[in-house]
């Protein structure tokens, strides 16, 4: 308790725009004291740092997802407004608002700017991205600016650090103001077309000169959104993203999971033998360590999608793409969460916020669990890598290149997105019939991505996912590792099946056994309901426990999964994955993003229904082939 | 370009031109906007974008495949995508 404490700092609110490189001034004003409710999405979530003032106090600052107005006209515009206005249920409103503007787009990004400034809370307004009006050959007068709308102007160039102090500065200015009990003396309320008029004066008087408009941003749209060249681009990129996280991602792969060996070793020489040791190594290392190991995985996907958004491509794909979503009856951008959610669906389902028209949202959620996401990746290797042999599909001069092992997994992943389509389709023609939807959206400017936010960003999901592993996928691994050992097996007795698991999975595999599953698969689909890649981890705990103490990692799983199942076993396991709903994390975003159970109870359903029905045609239609 | 032309064979060459037959690179003006044959809230989408009566635009981009949809629209230093039934509400009037 220091002396400044004595006044009760009011919280600070980053607003403007989208695109008006609010997440970047964020980064920047907070740096990595940031504190995210759960799953972020760029600019979806709430974030909310702290922010040090230049007297040494420290204020709270929340980014606040990019809006072009206070009327909202999709669901996280609705969120902006709801905190500015002090509507959100335990979120007191931010008394002193931060308007980012974009400094080369000033005459469009001036009319949200007056509308917050009308609220007559003390505003300061940071200039972005002065850097690329330059560039642009713009020269704007900050001084001009702020005289014209009777409040503090500072330019700032965040990712350069540019302006950073005079803006904490002024925010401390703002506070004092506050903190003297200075009243909102809201001001007249202009109209839309009336600021529009006013941003117009207000811009023009502002900008000094004006030269060369922006030529690279058109000519990089030409290429990139070219009739013809664009999509190709578009696949090409797609296709090095996927690449590089199944081939780049090995090296590092191989290291954790050497990492995972050798911490095994070392607990097995310093412990003598017994339940402990075994609980340590077969329970805890295999099945925590064996997810612990897509690791690098997730990161190089998280790195390509976030790279792709913060360079503005993102916005492009959604426009080369939003012809065929529309054949669904979708949008362009719906586009944006069905790719994070190759990733995970659950920063996917939230980034439908972004999303204008309800039914359009609705439909996007439903089928986001379809994307193969990563945590289904660890699942598909073991079974590929066990199964699968790895060798050329034929020998032409092209064909000999592209490997088997690598066409299944091409053919999983383009099954969850035929299969996505398809529901897509069914859904908006039935349950979400509506109005097609329209697709309006920003094309932003191009930029870099700096290694600052990416970082920032890549760190967020590393920290997630290790959280999970250490959390859920632990408790659980424990959980099943003691189903698994108790009660203890008689002399001569098999452990698993003497277990309280073998038990549940004996009557789950009742109603599995139709479509090909044993007693194992039925084991290790219980504990992977609360998420995906359990299964990898309840497989090896299971295979490892029945077989003793025998060095027993992922290594070894391959060759016991070979011993106990039948290649179309193998194949219905797969493709029940596709389909099948086993992640406690969607579920429970998706009742937080609808409102209710009704529709994450329809999306479960539906999924074990597709799941079921896909694994069966697969076992008998593989069976029937002579696998 | 094949069906700006075919649009106005069908319906006379008097028809005013609307934003969806503006050829590609061409400044115009939106000289009026049939609102009502827009959704509330695309119009309030799109008004917020600065796409509104007054504004200069200029068709920057076409999307692909048959119809070629969306618009890419170049208003002031920005540019929005759209689709064409929203460009087919607007009327311009080429500078």
């Amino acid at each position: 308790m220091n002396a400044p404490a004595a006044i009760q700092l009011a919280s600070v609110a980053l607003v403007g725009n989208p695109n008006a490189g609010k997440s970047a001034l964020f980064n920047a004003l907070t740096g990595a004291r940031q504190k995210i409710a759960n799953y972020p999405g760029v600019t979806v979530e709430r974030k909310t740092g702290r922010l040090m003032l230049p007297s040494g106090a420290s204020v709270d600052l929340t980014d606040l997802p990019g809006s072009y107005s206070l009327s909202p006209s999709s669901p996280d515009e609705a969120v902006t407004r709801d905190v500015i206005l002090g509507h959100l249920p335990g979120v007191a409103a931010p008394q002193v608002l931060v308007v980012v503007l974009d400094a080369s787009n000033l005459e469009q990004h001036l009319v949200f700017a007056q509308e917050l400034i009308a609220l007559g809370r003390p505003v300061v307004v940071a200039l972005n991205m002065v850097d690329l009006a330059e560039r642009d050959g713009l020269v704007i007068d900050a001084d001009v600016l702020a005289e014209g709308l009777g409040v503090p102007v500072i330019p700032t160039v965040a990712v350069r650090r540019r302006g950073l102090a005079e803006l904490a500065a002024a925010i401390e200015a703002a506070e004092l103001r506050v903190a003297a009990g200075e009243q909102a003396h809201p001001r007249a309320h202009l109209g839309m077309a009336e600021r529009r008029l006013e941003a117009r004066g207000l811009a023009n008087a502002a900008i000094l000169s004006e030269t060369a408009k922006h030529r690279l941003h058109s000519r990089l749209d030409g290429v990139l959104l070219h009739p013809w060249i664009g999509p190709l681009i578009l696949l090409a990129t797609l296709f090095v993203v996927f690449q590089a996280v199944f081939v780049g991602a090995k090296p590092f792969a191989d290291g954790l999971q050497a990492g995972v060996d050798a911490l095994s070793d070392m607990v097995r020489g310093a412990m003598p033998p017994g339940l402990l040791r075994d609980f340590l190594t077969q329970g805890v290392l295999a099945g925590v360590g064996s997810v612990v190991t897509f690791l690098p995985q997730i990161l190089i996907l998280f790195f390509f999608l976030l790279s792709l958004e913060a360079s503005g491509y993102m916005a492009r794909a959604a426009f080369l793409m939003d012809r065929m979503m529309a054949s669904v009856g979708l949008s362009g951008r719906s586009f944006i969460p069905l790719l994070s959610s190759f990733a995970c669906a659950v920063p996917g389902i939230m980034a439908t916020r972004a999303i204008a028209d309800p039914k359009d949202r609705l439909t996007t959620i439903l089928i986001a669990p379809l994307m193969t996401c990563s945590a289904r990746l660890p699942v598909y290797a073991v079974i590929i890598a066990a199964f699968i042999p790895a060798r050329p599909i034929g020998s032409g001069a092209i064909s000999s290149h592209v490997g088997l092992q690598g066409m299944v997994l091409l053919v999983l992943y383009l099954s969850g997105i035929v299969g996505a389509m398809v529901v897509a389709l069914l859904l908006r023609r039935s349950l979400t019939k509506g109005d097609a939807s329209g697709f309006i959206m920003e094309l932003p400017k191009y930029q870099l991505p700096r290694a600052k936010d990416l970082a920032i960003g890549l760190g967020q999901r590393a920290w997630i996912f290790l959280r999970r592993a250490g959390t859920i996928i632990f408790q659980v691994t424990v959980v099943l590792w003691l189903l698994l050992n108790f009660p203890r097996a008689e002399h001569g007795q098999d452990q698993v099946n003497a277990s309280l698991a073998g038990h549940i999975a004996n009557g789950v595999a009742v109603v599995l056994k139709p479509v090909g599953f044993n007693r194992d698969i039925a084991l290790a689909l219980i504990p992977a309901m609360a998420a995906r890649e359990v299964a990898v981890s309840s497989l090896a705990t299971t295979y490892a426990v029945s077989s003793g103490d025998k060095e027993q990692t992922q290594h070894a799983l391959s060759a016991e999964l070979k011993k106990h199942w039948t290649l179309p076993m193998a194949l219905a396991f797969l493709a029940w994955y596709v389909f099948a709903p086993q992640c406690m994390s969607t579920i429970a975003v998706t009742r937080r993003e609808t409102n209710g159970w009704k529709w994450p109870a329809f999306m479960l359903l539906y999924l074990f229904v597709l799941a079921y029905i896909a694994a069966g045609i697969t076992y008998w239609g593989a069976i029937a082939l002579g696998l | 370009m094949q069906y700006a032309i075919n649009y106005g064979t069908l319906t006379g060459m008097t028809d005013p031109l609307t934003l969806d037959r503006l050829t590609l690179g061409r400044a115009a003006r939106i000289a009026s906007v049939d609102w009502a044959s827009l959704a509330d809230d695309e119009g309030r989408r799109l008004r917020a974008l600065g796409i509104d009566v007054g504004a200069e635009v200029q068709v920057s981009h076409r999307g692909v495949f048959a119809g070629a949809d969306p618009l890419a629209v170049a208003v002031g230093r920005m540019t929005v995508a759209l689709r064409r039934v929203h460009a087919r509400a607007m009327q311009v009037v080429e500078l």
